[in-house]
């Protein structure tokens, strides 16, 4: 079949086959901010924002994602242009080998999205579905708070 | 709510002894990072593996003709046409001392996961497809699959024939022993003739997966000019090089490892396993080839943490001091021996030395074959096994004496200025490095992280929360290593710019851990030049000098201490150039922010000026310098690690509440990638501790290679954690720095036995601490406090 991804506002027309998982899709365009871990959505390395919404790009069937809206990693903020999120991750040493990275900082927009001012309790709960080996995950709690703290003093 | 501690920085220091952000962070952080997975290969050739079924087989034949016969398929490589050439897959200095006991394709399959063939074709789908028509015709064996039993006459064995060690140590593959270790001190059964006290029991630890978040990947692919190029997910890139020209044929000289982001190593990826492969495949097609592991062959056929089996007698005194001191380990090694002599030689070397007034003392060790996945390297690396049994004979022997375990440690652990003979004894295949240690904050570790558990409000306490749960906190004391002496090499080299910033080549593998930000604000410190000016590549062997590599606590101390000294040389280039500039003697100068100064204050130059000169105007040279360092010792970093429990008695539960790490890493290079490395490490061991192990059916087969049946630690399960580097300056490191790569895995299990037992008085003494065992351990001893070991006599508890 063939129908129009629009992936971080830019849109291409591409032929795929039915069964195509979103994952694939996207990396084969290029797309390899999003990160193969389980390919059993238990680990959140490929998370991506469908619609706005934070799915695991491994568990999605790329047909039902055409003329939808996915939102990577890239999408949210540039080398250049940092979203702050991704700023109070490196600050606060909670990018360690990197590979969970773009998962955790898509998860943790989705997460302040809905809640800009998250208790402790529910920054863990919204990183629930991402796994990190590396952080023992303490720095990047602080990183969701100080992400938090700074986009409330901004908006 | 977690926190980490405040560091100042290095007294006198710019550099060092700050937490500046790694030099890869924000990249990564915006995902412009390439790890191996990512880098296009166009017109790449994908493979697939057909691994055996079987855990232990002979593969009467192979018949690829259908395989052959899948569109795009374009080669198949198995044990008929692939040369065999014995080998280990350890990634470890040469000669390795790893068995050699494995060839790249096999017909003797010994495990079930082991490698049978390999499919190369134009597409992955393709390669799949062709993997599925592989028609085998195996004659099954009957597999070897209980440890226990592995040296028993009459088991089926699982090598032979021209396996062989390459170094002159224990090997008998006939006996299914890949390794044996021995050492002994003093009169052992004098001393347990003289203890009023003989703890004597039975640990066990299950296998485990580092579960680095990236999966193995390797992409090899022929350059403009005929070199085969391997891209690769390796702690090892040039251990990687060696091992694959030996086994490919191709000359070392015409091959070029290079190392990308890597996603987390933890050990597992100290192991030359699919660089031979896609080498092997680019280098017979002359084509690109890539090959990319699934989480589900990461867990079956990469590496794991050895599964053990401990026996520890530990013989005491009333006052509470130890007169002998019993250690016997049986390791797993699985289907093929790699790191299984040099895992088990650690076990004792990282743990006996730590209490070194034990006159009394015998190790012995084995690690044997068995028809199940592969061991290998893993964080903590036989100290986390041994640690495990260790500080539950300590805690065990510290009640029984009436003390206070913390004092207790405080009292009997080895000092700066103090040696062990183990450290002599026992090295990595073959006798250690006699050492006095140098710098020892242990003890301010253990008072500091007392303190922050709140220790004497709560130990001895067993205080309730709610109906059914009682807190219990427990202590577990370690150290590790920083490299192997006169083993570990690293080199780097350096060169100056015309804007007065520096390239520096460091042969270290940063795989995550932040190596390449730590040598940078080493050579930054040393130069005085802010970090951005100091340019970092790391690991490729075309363009860097030799490293051994990213293992063994090494890359800060012995790749530092590299970078050091290379830095030092520059430095000293820029003084004679300076000197000759401002026509006085180098002596009265001084680097100082970018700039080269009289000491009088009078004259001065800048860092440009004197780069700009030595590159276009007088006297013109490349400012340049390389150094090597090979560690002499390997000073060991300290951990006091402390947890607080809450024990369900009516489920067994238990539920760590609070952990805290005191560690002595020497003058952190940078404190939160420090403490970073203690989180992971310890939220690592929380979870092998509670949840991690290996399952298999009755023939072998691992049943839960999977993120859903086997779980790791989330945001959510941790628990408070607190983190407190505890300074010492060791004189030997790169600004008194040691390691802190591993020593904080080792004591999370035996905290949380030790607090178990604190909180309901039973010793769960095999991991993981499931629910089960301690339900079942509670409803045995009726919550009695433990006075029966599960083996031998105890003179009282």
């Amino acid at each position: 079949m063939t129908g129009t991804l629009s992936i971080n506002g830019t849109e291409l027309r591409i032929s795929l086959r039915g069964d195509e998982v979103l994952l694939d899709v996207l990396r084969d365009l290029g797309h390899t901010e999003v990160k193969e871990g389980c390919r059993e959505g238990a680990c959140g390395s490929c998370l991506v924002l469908l619609d706005g919404v934070l799915v695991n790009s491994c568990q999605v069937l790329a047909a039902s994602a055409l003329g939808r809206e996915i939102t990577t990693v890239k999408g949210l903020g540039t080398f250049h242009e940092p979203h702050p999120i991704q700023e109070a991750f490196v600050e606060t040493g909670a990018v360690q080998c990197g590979f969970c990275t773009p998962g955790m900082v898509l998860a943790t927009f989705a997460l302040l999205k809905k809640n800009p001012r998250p208790s402790e309790e529910q920054i863990r709960h919204a990183l629930d579905g991402n796994l990190c080996r590396c952080t023992g995950y303490v720095k990047i709690i602080e990183a969701v708070r100080l992400a938090a703290e700074r986009m409330a003093s901004d908006a | 709510m977690p926190k980490h501690s405040e560091q100042p920085a290095q007294p006198g220091k710019l550099y060092v002894g700050r937490s500046l952000p790694k030099n890869d962070a924000l990249a990564l952080a915006t995902a412009q990072e390439l790890f191996t997975a990512d880098y296009a290969s166009e017109g790449a050739l994908h493979c697939a593996l057909l691994y055996s079924p079987h855990a232990h087989a002979e593969i009467r034949s192979i018949d690829t003709e259908a395989a052959l016969a899948v569109e795009g398929v374009v080669d198949i490589l198995s044990y008929k046409n692939v040369p065999r050439i014995l080998h280990t897959s350890a990634g470890q200095g040469y000669p390795e001392p790893s068995p050699y006991d494995a060839v790249l394709f096999d017909r003797r399959m010994r495990f079930v996961g082991d490698r049978a063939a390999l499919v190369a074709a134009v597409t992955l789908e393709a390669a799949r497809e062709a993997v599925q028509k592989i028609e085998v015709d195996y004659e099954i064996l009957e597999p070897l699959l209980d440890r226990r039993r592995a040296m028993d006459e009459g088991v089926p064995r699982l090598h032979g024939g021209e396996d062989h060690a390459k170094i002159p140590v224990v090997y008998e593959p006939e006996k299914n022993l890949a390794a044996e270790v021995q050492i002994a001190f003093g009169e052992l059964e004098k001393g347990f003739a003289q203890a009023e006290l003989v703890e004597e029991h039975d640990y066990s630890l299950p296998a485990a997966s580092h579960c680095a978040m990236e999966p193995h990947a390797a992409l090899a692919y022929i350059d403009q000019r005929g070199r085969l190029v391997i891209v690769t997910t390796t702690q090892v890139p040039f251990h990687a090089r060696r091992i694959v020209s030996k086994l490919i044929g191709c000359p070392l000289h015409r091959i070029r490892v290079i190392k990308p982001r890597i996603g987390g190593g933890f050990g597992g990826k100290q192991e030359v396993i699919l660089e031979p492969l896609v080498a092997l495949v680019a280098w017979r097609n002359k084509r690109p080839a890539r090959l990319v592991l699934s989480r589900r062959e990461v867990f079956v056929a990469t590496r794991t943490r050895h599964a053990a089996d401990l026996h520890l007698k530990t013989g005491a005194v009333k006052d509470g001091s130890i007169t002998a001191l019993q250690m016997d380990c049986l390791l797993e090694a699985g289907a093929y021996g790699t790191h299984s002599l040099t895992v088990l030689s650690n076990v004792g070397a990282k743990v006996l030395p730590l209490f070194n007034k034990i006159e009394n003392i015998r190790f012995h060790g084995r690690s044997v074959y068995t028809n199940l996945p592969v061991s290998g390297a893993y964080r903590g690396y036989g100290a986390t096994q041994g640690y495990f049994a260790w500080n539950q004979q300590i805690d065990a022997v510290a009640r029984w004496a009436g003390q206070d375990v913390v004092e207790y440690c405080k009292r009997w652990h080895i000092r700066a200025g103090e040696t062990s003979g183990v450290f002599e004894a026992l090295g990595e295949g073959k006798e250690g490095v006699s050492q006095v240690v140098q710098s020892c904050g242990l003890s301010e570790c253990l008072d500091r992280g007392a303190r922050a558990i709140g220790w004497t409000e709560k130990r001895d306490k067993r205080i309730r929360v709610g109906e059914d749960r009682v807190k219990g906190v427990g202590l577990a004391v370690a150290m590790q290593g920083s490299g192997i002496p006169l083993i570990d090499m690293g080199a780097a080299a350096m060169k100056m710019n015309e804007d007065g910033s520096f390239n520096l080549y460091a042969g270290a593998t940063d795989i995550g851990t932040g190596s390449d930000t730590i040598l940078a604000q080493i050579a930054a410190e040393v130069l005085g030049v802010p970090i951005e000016k100091i340019i970092v590549l790391s690991s490729d062997t075309d363009l860097t000098p030799f490293d051994v590599g990213a293992y063994a606590s090494s890359t800060t101390y012995v790749s530092g201490q590299a970078v050091k000294a290379c830095a030092e040389k520059i430095a000293a280039q820029i003084l004679a150039t300076a000197a000759s500039l401002l026509e006085t003697n180098a002596e009265s100068l001084q680097l100082e922010a970018e700039t080269v100064r009289d000491k009088t204050g009078k004259k001065s130059i800048s860092f440009e000026e004197v780069a700009t000169s030595a590159t276009y105007n007088r006297d013109q040279y490349q400012i340049q310098a390389q150094a090597s360092y090979t560690c002499q010792q390997s000073p060991p970093p300290f951990i006091a690690q402390f947890a607080e429990v809450d024990v369900d008695i009516k489920t067994g539960r238990v539920e760590v509440v609070r952990f805290v790490s005191a560690a002595d890493c020497g003058r952190p290079i940078n404190p939160v990638l420090a403490e970073g490395q203690i989180e992971g490490a310890v939220v690592n061991g929380l979870s092998y501790a509670l949840w991690e192990e290996y399952r298999y059916d009755e023939n072998g087969r691992m049943t839960n290679p999977r993120f859903w049946d086997y779980k790791i630690f989330t945001a959510r399960d941790i628990p408070e954690m607190q983190t407190i580097l505890v300074d010492s300056e060791e004189p030997t490191g790169p600004f008194g720095a040691k390691s802190i790569g591993e020593v904080a895995i080792n004591g999370p299990a035996p905290a949380i036995a030790n607090a178990v037992y604190d909180a309901v008085g039973v010793r769960i003494r095999d991991l993981p601490i499931t629910p089960e065992k301690v339900w079942r351990a509670l409803r045995d001893e009726r919550g009695a406090v433990d006075s029966a070991p599960t083996t031998g006599r105890s003179a009282g508890s």
